[in-house]
């Protein structure tokens, strides 16, 4: 692959997004890629907005995506996708976790949730799937393997072994959590 | 082996594989994963969070004084405070390596100013390397040591947030001893800056950094790409990276080494190419260098942005003049995330009380600076750690009997450490009548849990002296300190107003260990819960911006028959049970099935 592959993983702390992040940037590792993966930390605390970029490709140059580029849009909740729109092009695959998290204003009463907004965004991507990863997570038991379910659904995209994203998710996951997130994995795949 | 390392992981890899064994840093974003990577992955290295930058500074050259490699590590603001020993240290030079790094935060992702810090460099007389991957960072560290040794001198070496926290591609050596035996080395004409050693050594400066220029002409880490000879950019770092992504064809000379810089290559590399383009971020500091040598530049900051971090986007767009528009635009009124302290925090209750008493604070460098962000609104100054005491100190003298019950300084325990007992003993020492709250969440919060000299635990977790900043008020001269629990409204809001109003210094130490410190919350509380046929929808608790409270706008009616706009509700996962809100409710209508104490550890502190 000459072009490098860009994609924007957003979504709000405490969903997992790094540890999904990471994931998908070792296995393109172990697959034979130069990889760049850059996101911004510390004051960036629980609640905030969170977006790692990740790239691969022959060689990799600039550990962000330039706004335009993603191949790729991952977004953990509804509402995140409409801040990273400008990373977007016309052929960019997006993937929306269906799930709502409301930020400060909305609960505080002073702001709605845009939900119509959403709605009518999401009609002018031509690759767009609405996925429902957390409700996925939650029937599994625990909403907290959303991310592994997102992983299984993206991991479809990509021309890389079933068993090698397994073993970077296992890799990372304390024993008890496994049959969890094996699962996760497996019904994420089956979505997309 | 192949691994994927942020840039932080990569220099202390770089230590590690460097033989150092001697690494000192305190923790500020985004350089704290160095010495947190140190301490948890190499024990060969004696790792420390120090009290501050300087004094991190100041023992990793006692180290290096001995022979031994030392890395010292701090965020770029840090270096304003290792300032008064770097500059001398640039005389006394090392013995073993020395190697200051020094991370730097274009955008102010999390800081309070975006200084560029190669200017140190300069100033200080010292050569700086400026890696733009996590390979480059860990080799450039090992080449650091080796500068450093070979030109008797300190080494810095320069990341950015781009560079400290992506993950990028990483080739793993093994580790090789220093080469220099440790010992104890007298010397001092060489050690002891007194003006008539000092005299000379100045001499050695500037010797060395003539020697050093001659250095930079062949050194291998500044690379010249001879490709297209249209368009020739000088550039550093990450800028490089930015670079190459919209002009990949381009030709290049990439300085590894930014201070001092070759000017004959420079030279030599004007004449191969037709145009030259000077890409860097934040300040001119290659362009103005360029021009004193009498290069001709044709591209630089005439076009690229002094504020602000550098983008692939700004390059297109102001070098390449590529025309940008996006195929979809953001909306601009979706709503924000902003950061807000947590469920639970112990600083909520301290700013609730502060507002609520209308008093100024001065404030600090820690998650309490985000007190400034409404609802609470109640923070009133933040500029550098300590600032906050010699804030308040200065008003009192100033405004005189006049700001008696007005304002109160406050500063977390961390920052305390770091620079606040100067400005204690200060405000003792010239009898202001300024109050002092040290919001003592027992951890550096901000930058993740780390330990400082007050917690009782060193950075590998081994138990330790903590210091008690009861007595320590004491010995600076204050007769007044209270401990007070900030989630107990009542009592706190008691406590603050006397203290504030007393005519003579007092210190208020607050008990309350930060809502996401495990080893002090050991039994988590039940959440408390909202009774939906209760509540009138007063809002009083959702005034304390709490994450865990949401509002629901359903018009109504409440059991009771009383109107309402709506009414509040709690999201169990994450309350986490600290009853300010319970107090606050006028109406019984916030409930909880644990026992009620206010906090999230019963009797903590007592």
């Amino acid at each position: 692959m000459e072009k490098t592959t860009s994609v924007l993983m957003a979504g709000v702390g405490g969903q997992g997004i790094i540890l999904a992040s990471d994931i998908l940037s070792e296995v393109m590792l172990d697959a034979g890629f130069d990889v760049k993966k850059s996101e911004i930390h510390g004051m960036a605390q629980r609640g905030g907005s969170v977006s790692s970029h990740i790239r691969f490709g022959k060689e990799v140059y600039s550990p962000t995506i330039p706004r335009g580029d993603a191949d790729f849009l991952i977004c953990f909740e509804k509402l995140e996708l409409m801040r990273w729109l400008d990373y977007c092009n016309a052929d960019t695959r997006v993937i929306v976790n269906d799930l709502e998290l409301n930020p400060p204003m909305v609960n505080l009463g002073e702001a709605e949730y845009p939900r119509a907004l959403f709605d009518e965004t999401i009609k002018k991507f031509k690759n767009l799937t609405l996925v429902p990863a957390s409700k996925t997570a939650l029937d599994l038991g625990n909403i907290r393997a959303a991310n592994v379910v997102m992983i299984g659904i993206f991991s479809n995209f990509f021309d890389v072994d079933e068993s090698l994203w397994l073993d970077k998710i296992l890799g990372k996951l304390p024993k008890k959590l496994h049959d969890l997130n094996r699962k996760a994995f497996s019904e994420g795949r089956k979505l997309a | 082996m192949k691994k994927l390392l942020s840039g932080n992981e990569a220099i202390a890899r770089g230590a590690y594989e460097a033989g150092a064994t001697f690494a000192s840093a305190y923790p500020g974003t985004p350089s704290t994963e160095i010495m947190e990577t140190v301490a948890k992955e190499y024990p060969e290295i004696y790792a420390e969070w120090s009290p501050n930058e300087k004094v991190a500074m100041e023992v990793a050259m006692g180290a290096a004084f001995t022979g031994a490699r030392a890395l010292v590590a701090m965020k770029h603001v840090g270096v304003n405070v290792a300032a008064d020993p770097l500059m001398t240290l640039s005389y006394t030079g090392i013995c073993g390596g020395l190697v200051v790094v020094t991370a730097d935060d274009p955008q102010l992702y999390s800081s309070q100013n975006e200084q560029d810090n190669r200017n140190y460099a300069k100033f200080a007389k010292i050569p700086m390397l400026e890696p733009s991957d996590s390979q480059e960072a860990k080799d450039f560290v090992i080449r650091a040591f080796e500068i450093s040794e070979q030109f008797d001198t300190p080494v810095m070496l320069r990341s950015v947030t781009r560079v400290s926290h992506a993950r990028t591609v990483v080739e793993l050596k093994d580790r090789q001893p220093a080469p220099m035996e440790v010992k104890v080395r007298k010397d001092p004409p060489k050690y002891v800056m007194l003006p008539v050693y000092g005299r000379k050594r100045h001499v050695v400066v500037e010797e060395r950094l003539k020697k050093l220029k001659e250095f930079a002409e062949t050194f291998e880490l500044n690379k010249m790409e001879i490709n297209d000879p249209e368009i020739g950019i000088i550039t550093s770092g990450i800028s490089y990276q930015y670079a190459k992504e919209v002009f990949p064809n381009a030709s290049y000379l990439k300085l590894g080494m930014i201070w001092p810089m070759p000017e004959k290559m420079i030279k030599d590399f004007r004449s191969k190419v037709k145009k030259l383009y000077v890409i860097e971020e934040l300040d001119p500091f290659i362009e103005e260098n360029l021009k004193v040598m009498g290069v001709q530049v044709d591209l630089g900051k005439d076009v690229l942005p002094i504020c602000g971090e550098l983008t692939p986007n700004i390059i297109r767009e102001k070098v390449a003049g590529t025309e940008e528009t996006p195929f979809l635009a953001n909306p601009e009124n979706i709503p924000p995330r902003p950061p807000n302290m947590c469920p639970g925090c112990p600083h909520r209750g301290m700013f609730y009380t502060i507002k609520k008493l209308k008093l100024y604070a001065t404030g600090d460098i820690g998650c309490y600076t985000l007190g400034a962000l409404p609802p609470l609104t109640s923070l009133d100054t933040c500029v550098c750690m300590g600032a906050s005491i010699g804030h308040a100190m200065g008003m009192s003298k100033a405004l005189g009997d006049e700001g008696r019950g007005k304002f109160v300084a406050v500063i977390g325990d961390s920052t305390f450490m770091h620079s606040g007992m100067t400005g204690l003993a200060d405000v003792a020492y010239n009898k202001s009548y300024a109050t002092v709250i040290i919001a003592d969440n027992r951890i550096t919060a901000m930058t993740g849990a780390q330990d400082h000299p007050a917690t009782g635990y060193t950075i590998r977790g081994e138990a330790t002296h903590a210091v008690d900043f009861e007595e320590l008020g004491k010995a600076l001269g204050f007769k007044h300190i209270v401990k007070a629990n900030p989630y107990d409204l009542k009592t706190y809001e008691k406590v603050l107003k006397e203290e504030v109003e007393r005519d003579e210094p007092s210190l208020i130490i607050n008990q309350g260990p930060c809502a996401l410190l495990r080893r002090a919350l050991p039994k988590a509380k039940k959440p408390f819960y909202v009774d939906v046929d209760k509540c009138i929808g007063c809002k009083r608790c959702i005034g304390l911006g709490c994450p865990a409270i949401t509002w629901n706008a359903e018009e109504g009616t409440n059991a009771d028959g009383k109107k309402r706009k709506g009414y509040a509700v709690i999201e169990p996962t994450l309350c986490n049970g600290c009853a300010l809100c319970y107090q606050l409710c006028n109406m019984d209508a916030i409930q909880t099935e644990d026992k009620v104490f206010y906090g999230l550890v019963e009797n903590f502190g007592n």
